[in-house]
């Protein structure tokens, strides 16, 4: 404080701070301005992104979403679905459907990673919506609860999708399919979205704590050795009684029969 | 004599100067057992329940039959912590923390299923070449019973250890009682001791899987085995054969030999899929709560058909003086199997009043020899599986891309057309058979030589059969069809009026067949060669 108080009346201190102050206005402009400029350049690069995909859903989408994606008798209006609900449907390969019957099935996507990221922004960019995640983000080893999310699978997703995740029939065809080998962002936006015949489960339904715990136990099932020898399926009583008829009784049966053959 | 045959006449005499055990022993040692593989179905049943009681009895010492709330600490990880009941706690401490106690259960779980698949097997050689008519009528009855017990057995079994499939299991058993009608709600609380789940019925279940049942079951095979023993074995046909004797092989020391190498080798090919294939893997099932609920829940196969039936049932439900019916349960949970199980048991003597066959049989029928009966018999699995089929509907929706809709339909429609069709079907082929058969007797096997004779024409040659063959394709007796007596000598009108008629349509019915060559026939066509 001395050295304020014994500068203060100098005759450079007018000038200096004058000087102070220009220099950290014009310093504040120039990372104003750069800041400012890169945002600009996102912006841009937003929109031509949306441009693009907005190009791709022109040729691969509108079809049956409509040129503007409101949607047609066929196919259900996307305004507002937002990118999440993208990226599932098309990182999977659902979207575009190969047949029309019963519901979307997973296979090799169509469109790459770029592609796929275009057509989320174009969707997103009509109407907010839950936005697409990355595997990055998603940190479900570090903070999921492989016990608490079996809990939770058991009560909001084994009555559709099996016990184990090996997926099970729904009416007319449609069925919930295994959730086996799905990468994880892919599980979350499900959950977020809903997709085909499945609810949706938002985040005051199950927390995004809670759908990781999930993601966490599905892992889990998935890497979990044959505990007890062949798993047969994961789908309980029906192929372990195939197995007892054939293998089992089939064996039996074909040692009864050499016991009772005449030795020659 | 060498020293050690001294020795052992020694030991022999000293017993049986004490148990004058050597009478007994002489004439059942030599007692003599024919010999074909489908003999020994019946063995497998009886191997796999000595595995059943060796292995439940391991599995005993660890599991805790208690409802009990619990906080799983074992090392299965994905489950720790969790509230569970004691039951299932103590049976993934089973699986996962008692040395070979996974093997064990997997021995345990794959040996009723394959008990029961055999019993079936067995009972079907059984219902296929007559060995249930006169004097076995008891024993088939008895078997009846055995099957009926294992069905049970096996659902109180599974239902132990409290994991989601099996409380699913014993919800449904719950809800089959409950449509009882006016008891049915009563006769559920009296055996969950309240409200379902309540905290009772896994100690009740387990009392009444490892005591009662297995009681009733050593009882009952015992007397079976009994019967097997005092009426001897049937025997298939052949010369030499004949209603009076056995021809085969004596226990000792062929059947001692046969048999006890039979039970290591079931106990090995049931160890082996122990070891190699998972079953009921309850730990992925998770702990019973009655909020839960996993898509695609089957029973074991042997209760396959009962889930096929409720699944298909329509939604029929009716409202009568306060009570509801709820039909959609009760036809197919209880009346139906009720209907089935009572004619199986009753087979026996509705056969012999059909067909006025009164008399001892210890020869088998060859199947196509009965066609009426093995109709019968083919329409009944018909029936069986369609129903099985549509317990695991979800399952072949899934696998092989179909509507379950689609499957209901068709197994709601084939359970009523397809088991009649088969029964026509079958006959035909019967007799088609038997007909086959004749034309064997009659013109000998076709070679598939042609020969020219001199004067240009072609024929085939027919190889004469074998004296054995042909008698054992002529063997079988063909009994007239009764015929309706409507009055008698006098005039006098038959009291038993329409059953008598009923009685001789049915007995036309059984007693269609082609009729066999006789020997004048045969003769015949050996003197035109």
């Amino acid at each position: 404080m001395r050295f304020i108080s014994r500068y203060r009346r100098h005759r450079f201190a007018g000038p200096f701070l004058l000087l102070a102050g220009l220099l950290f206005v014009g310093i504040s402009y120039t990372v104003a301005q750069a800041a400012s400029e890169s945002a600009v350049l996102n912006t841009s690069d937003k929109a031509t992104l949306i441009a693009e995909g907005k190009e791709i859903f022109a040729r691969g989408c509108s079809s049956c979403h409509g040129l503007n994606a409101e949607g047609a008798g066929i196919a259900p209006s996307l305004i507002g679905v937002g990118a999440a609900s993208v990226d599932f449907q098309v990182a999977t390969g659902r979207m575009p459907m190969a047949d029309m019957s019963h519901q979307a099935m997973r296979k090799e996507p169509v469109y790459n990673e770029e592609e796929t990221a275009a057509l989320a922004a174009y969707v997103a960019s009509l109407a907010p919506g839950p936005a697409a995640v990355t595997n990055e983000e998603l940190a479900w080893e570090r903070s999921g609860d492989t016990a608490e999310g079996g809990e939770l699978f058991r009560n909001n997703c084994a009555m559709c999708h099996n016990f184990a995740g090996q997926g099970g029939a729904l009416t007319q065809g449609k069925y919930a399919p295994t959730v086996m080998g799905v990468e994880p962002k892919h599980i979350y936006e499900a959950m977020l979205t809903g997709p085909q015949a499945m609810p949706v489960f938002s985040d005051s339904v199950l927390t995004p704590q809670e759908k990781l715990s999930i993601i966490k136990w599905i892992k889990h099932a998935e890497n979990e050795p044959a505990l007890g020898g062949a798993a047969l399926g994961r789908v309980g009583p029906v192929t372990e009684g195939l197995l007892a008829w054939t293998l089992g009784l089939g064996l039996l049966i074909g040692v009864a029969v050499w016991l009772t053959t005449k030795a020659r | 004599m060498s020293a050690r045959e001294r020795v052992a006449g020694q030991v022999a005499n000293y017993v049986d100067e004490r148990t004058g055990s050597a009478k007994w022993l002489k004439k059942t040692l030599t007692k003599v057992f024919p010999d074909h593989w489908s003999f020994m179905l019946g063995e497998i049943v009886l191997y796999s329940f000595i595995i059943l009681l060796l292995s439940g009895t391991f599995l005993t010492f660890w599991f805790d039959p208690s409802m009990r709330e619990v906080e799983y600490e074992g090392s299965y990880e994905p489950l720790s912590g969790l509230k569970m009941s004691a039951a299932y706690a103590s049976t993934l401490h089973i699986s996962f923390d008692v040395r070979g106690g996974l093997l064990m259960r997997q021995i345990h779980h794959w040996a009723a299923l394959i008990f029961m698949a055999a019993m079936v097997a067995h009972l079907m050689r059984v219902f296929f070449t007559g060995a249930f008519r006169k004097p076995r009528e008891f024993n088939w009855i008895i078997g009846v019973g055995l099957l009926t017990l294992g069905i049970v057995e096996g659902f109180l079994g599974y239902s132990l250890p409290d994991d989601l499939l099996s409380g699913t299991g014993i919800r449904i058993a719950e809800a089959i009682i409950q449509a009882l009608p006016v008891v049915g709600s009563y006769l559920a609380y009296f055996i969950f001791g309240g409200a379902f789940p309540g905290e009772m019925f896994i100690q009740r279940i387990y009392v009444v899987h490892i005591l009662l049942i297995p009681g009733i079951f050593l009882a009952l095979i015992t007397a079976h085995l009994m019967l097997v023993w005092y009426q001897k074995h049937t025997q298939y046909p052949g010369p030499g054969r004949t209603e009076k004797n056995v021809v085969g092989y004596p226990l000792m020391p062929v059947y001692m030999a046969k048999a006890g190498g039979f039970f290591f080798i079931v106990f090995g090919v049931t160890a082996f899929l122990g070891a190699f294939a998972s079953i009921n893997p309850l730990w992925l099932y998770g702990p019973y709560t009655p909020g839960q609920i996993s898509a695609g829940s089957q029973p074991d196969w042997y209760m396959g058909w009962l889930d096929g039936l409720v699944r298909m049932a329509p939604p029929l439900e009716t409202y009568w003086f306060g009570y509801t019916i709820s039909w959609n349960i009760l036809i197919p949970g209880l009346i139906i199997p009720g209907i089935i199980f009572t004619g199986m048991a009753l087979y026996p003597f509705i056969e012999s009043w059909m067909t006025g066959d009164k008399r001892e049989h210890h020869l088998l029928d060859r199947p196509r020899n009965a066609p009426n009966r093995t109709a019968l018999g083919a329409m009944s699995i018909t029936f069986m599986l369609v129903a099985l089929i549509n317990g695991g509907n979800d399952l072949i929706a899934t696998h092989f891309d179909l509507s379950i809709n689609q499957i209901m339909w068709f197994t709601r429609i084939g359970i009523i057309v397809l088991p009649p069709l088969v029964f026509v079907i079958t006959k035909r082929i019967c007799l088609s058979l038997q007909r086959a058969d004749r034309e064997l007797v009659l013109h000998g096997r076709e070679t598939g030589r042609l020969v020219m004779l001199p004067h240009g024409e072609f024929i085939e040659v027919h190889e004469p059969l074998s004296p054995q063959r042909a008698y054992l394709l002529t063997q079988h007796e063909q009994l007239p069809a009764l015929e309706p007596v409507a009055a008698d000598a006098n005039g006098v009108r038959n009291p038993k009026g329409a059953k008598a008629k009923i009685q001789a349509r049915l007995s036309r019915a059984n007693q269609e067949q082609i009729a066999k060559p006789t020997p004048k026939e045969v003769l015949e066509i050996e003197d035109h060669h």
